[in-house]
């Protein structure tokens, strides 16, 4: 009935002296639990500049990331998912919540931000589902009735929208944006509590580990916004031309506005890259001044076996040539493009040398371990842990965007 | 009464809230209950490894394998031997092939032959469950499926353990693993099926050269805890602040 399945045998391979029970257990869904959740985070600040500190060059884009992050949230909770080896028990730690468990907030928080979310969702949309209900009033069809009666749904019996209630709207999304800031830093503050506080690891334990995690989840989170927009500008203005030509009105007036959008929010980028990397600096030299009893492997681990991932990759690649980028005079779109790609990378960079370099090197000291992730699944736990899991985890918030999109409607210059 | 959609949304909410109340909250306890739970423990469970007697011949992994029925053919296993050598160079070698389930056959240690001239010292250290006093496992555990039972025991919860591996990354020993058949987190129980019907654990009776013993901390004449009070004994990363309750005699600096 059951097979006998060691888990972790099948993508770990042993150097020198590891003990009898060592795996790598956390594999790439764990790297991607705190990539998604930085995503979810990093978005919705990105939206709360505008709505709180009313930076009004990010107006654009506020709305984008606001509903992206809606379409993010369900799948900040999928890798976990996909990771555990009971996922029937998923609820469990809603249901008996152990509370000097890190992971056993995990439901509270996310429950608590999820609500954030969707009602500061619902307050900014409220007057686009009654408008949409008076503009499909005449139709007829059932298409357009079904859709009438979700708008009516949606808007949960609020159909009040003069300019007195629609103030009261603001005020509210105001309020959420303003309390969702700091429970977005703790949703993934806390995912960074969650390895920094395993004092088992010496490469995990570190009181800075929830900073560094909010800063490159900002990061990320802002570069991801910046990207999907301008991967969806770019298909609009494509189909500008294709149905007007290139020399067309609309075709300029869209790339003028992409340009500015962009060019301000990769200010936002820099500066939260620049805390990023400070902290992660920091926490490295610290390590290597006080040379406590684990530095000798981790340095072995650092600058020896994942240098290239460390170094070339993370810094490199993913933070220090993006960085260049973005100062570099005479910014272009595709330029940015590439920069937020790379950040993109260098974070997930992070991630996986955080959760795959944390468990490089045996608990011994004495050891090493070896990561190789399954890429074509013969099992369902190789397609889980795999690649294939990762590519579903990647491509769900897009399904979720396109459907979400279809009611909330985030992109282009309207109301 | 007026009933409004305020009103009945907040009765809604109330009903909500009184329905999430568990049933469980309201349990009563029985007399004798009540008192097991305020009174403490006059039973502590202590381990004592004497290392200078063991040979490294596996029958304890053999046994405690059949035992709690940990798939015989896979590397994991509640219980293991390491063998150190020390060479004249002073570099510590150390292997524990196939948790030395089999004991050690060969003299190469990972694929090195190492000359018998060139050895200064070596040994046997068996490893199983610390038991801690405040165990990192139990801490992390999001659903408290690991616990630790009043006499010092930690155990798992195979009915409730949701498989995160929290556990098995908190436990700064390396004791814990997914069991290959129940997908939950696995470890030593200090054999608690057998110890608390007054049997001795599996590892424990398989051992012919008294290498391991068990014992009650908490009763001044076991002969165990004689030996705890009485003689120099080590425990393991004790940096950690777990408080293991294994304890070694000739434990050497260099075993980690």
């Amino acid at each position: 009935m059951n097979d006998i399945i060691v888990h972790g045998l099948e993508w770990t391979s042993k150097e020198m002296f590891t003990y009898p029970n060592e795996f790598i257990y956390w594999s790439i869904q764990i790297v991607m639990y705190p990539y998604m959740t930085g995503l979810v985070a990093g978005a919705f600040v990105l939206s709360s500049l505008y709505h709180v500190f009313d930076q009004k060059d990010l107006k654009e884009l506020a709305r984008f990331s606001l509903v992206f992050s809606l379409a993010l949230l369900p799948v900040a909770a999928m890798p976990l998912l996909l990771h555990l080896q009971q996922p029937l028990r998923a609820m469990h730690p809603l249901f008996t919540p152990h509370f000097t468990s890190a992971i056993s907030a995990f439901g509270i928080v996310f429950l608590t931000y999820a609500l954030i979310v969707v009602s500061e969702v619902w307050f900014v949309y409220r007057r686009h589902f009654v408008e949409q209900i008076n503009e499909l009033a005449g139709e007829k069809g059932i298409g357009a009735r079904m859709k009438r009666r979700t708008f009516k749904i949606l808007t949960l019996g609020a159909m009040d929208i003069d300019p007195e209630s629609l103030a009261k709207d603001k005020k509210a999304v105001r309020i959420l944006a303003g309390i969702g800031i700091p429970v977005a830093c703790f949703l993934h503050g806390y995912a960074g509590f969650i390895f920094g506080s395993v004092k088992a690891n010496a490469l995990w334990m570190s009181p800075l580990m929830p900073v560094i995690f909010i800063m490159s989840a900002v990061v990320s989170g802002i570069a991801l916004c910046m990207l999907t927009y301008i991967i969806i500008m770019e298909y609009k203005k494509f189909k500008a031309v294709m149905a007007k030509g290139l020399g067309d009105e609309s075709v300029k007036v869209i790339q003028g506005a992409e340009m500015e959008v962009i060019s301000k929010s990769s200010r936002y980028l820099m500066s939260f890259l620049v805390a990023a990397i400070s902290l992660e600096i920091l926490d490295l030299i610290f390590r290597g001044y006080t040379a406590m009893k684990s530095w000798d492997i981790l340095r072995s681990v650092m600058y020896g076996k994942d240098f290239v991932n460390i170094f070339i990759l993370q810094y490199g690649l993913g933070n220090l040539v993006p960085f260049i980028i973005l100062l570099l005079p005479g910014r272009t779109l595709r330029r940015v493009t590439l920069a937020t790609v790379l950040i993109l990378f260098g974070v997930f960079m992070m991630r996986w040398n955080v959760v795959i370099g944390g468990q490089a090197f045996s608990l011994s000291f004495s050891g090493f371990m070896h990561y190789h992730l399954p890429i074509i699944p013969h099992s369902l736990e190789t397609f889980k842990e795999g690649l294939g899991g990762v590519v579903l985890v990647l491509s769900t918030p897009y399904i979720f965007f396109y459907f979400i999109n279809k009611f909330t409607p985030s992109l282009g210059g309207k109301s | 009464m007026k009933f409004s959609r305020r009103n009945f949304l907040q009765k809604s909410i109330y009903g909500a809230l009184a329905a999430t109340l568990p049933l469980t909250a309201f349990k009563m306890l029985a007399p004798g209950e009540a008192a097991a739970t305020l009174k403490e423990s006059n039973l502590r469970w202590a381990f004592l490894v004497d290392t200078r007697k063991c040979v490294g011949c596996g029958l304890c992994v053999k046994a405690c394998k059949n035992e709690n029925e940990i798939p015989y053919d896979t590397p994991v296993t509640r219980t293991w031997v390491e063998r150190y050598v020390v060479t004249k160079d002073g570099k510590t070698r150390i292997d524990s092939p196939n948790g030395a389930r089999d004991g050690f056959t060969s003299p190469e240690m990972l694929g090195e032959k190492i000359e018998e001239k060139e050895i200064t010292k070596a040994f046997f250290v068996p490893k199983l469950c610390n038991h801690c006093a405040t165990p990192a496992c139990v801490q992390v555990c999001p659903v408290g499926a690991t616990y630790q039972t009043p006499d010092g025991v930690v155990l798992v919860d195979r009915s409730w353990c949701i498989g995160c591996g929290y556990c098995i990354m908190a436990c700064p020993y390396g004791v814990r693993f997914f069991h290959p058949v129940h997908k939950v987190a696995e470890k030593c129980t200090f054999c608690y099926h057998r110890i608390s019907q007054g049997m001795q654990a599996a590892c424990v009776q398989a051992c012919s050269f008294g290498v391991r013993q068990m014992g009650n901390i908490k009763d001044p004449d076991d002969p165990v805890t004689k030996i705890i009070m009485t003689e120099r004994v080590g425990v393991l990363k004790d940096e950690y602040g777990t408080k293991p309750h294994v304890f070694y005699l000739g434990l050497d600096e260099r075993v980690r």
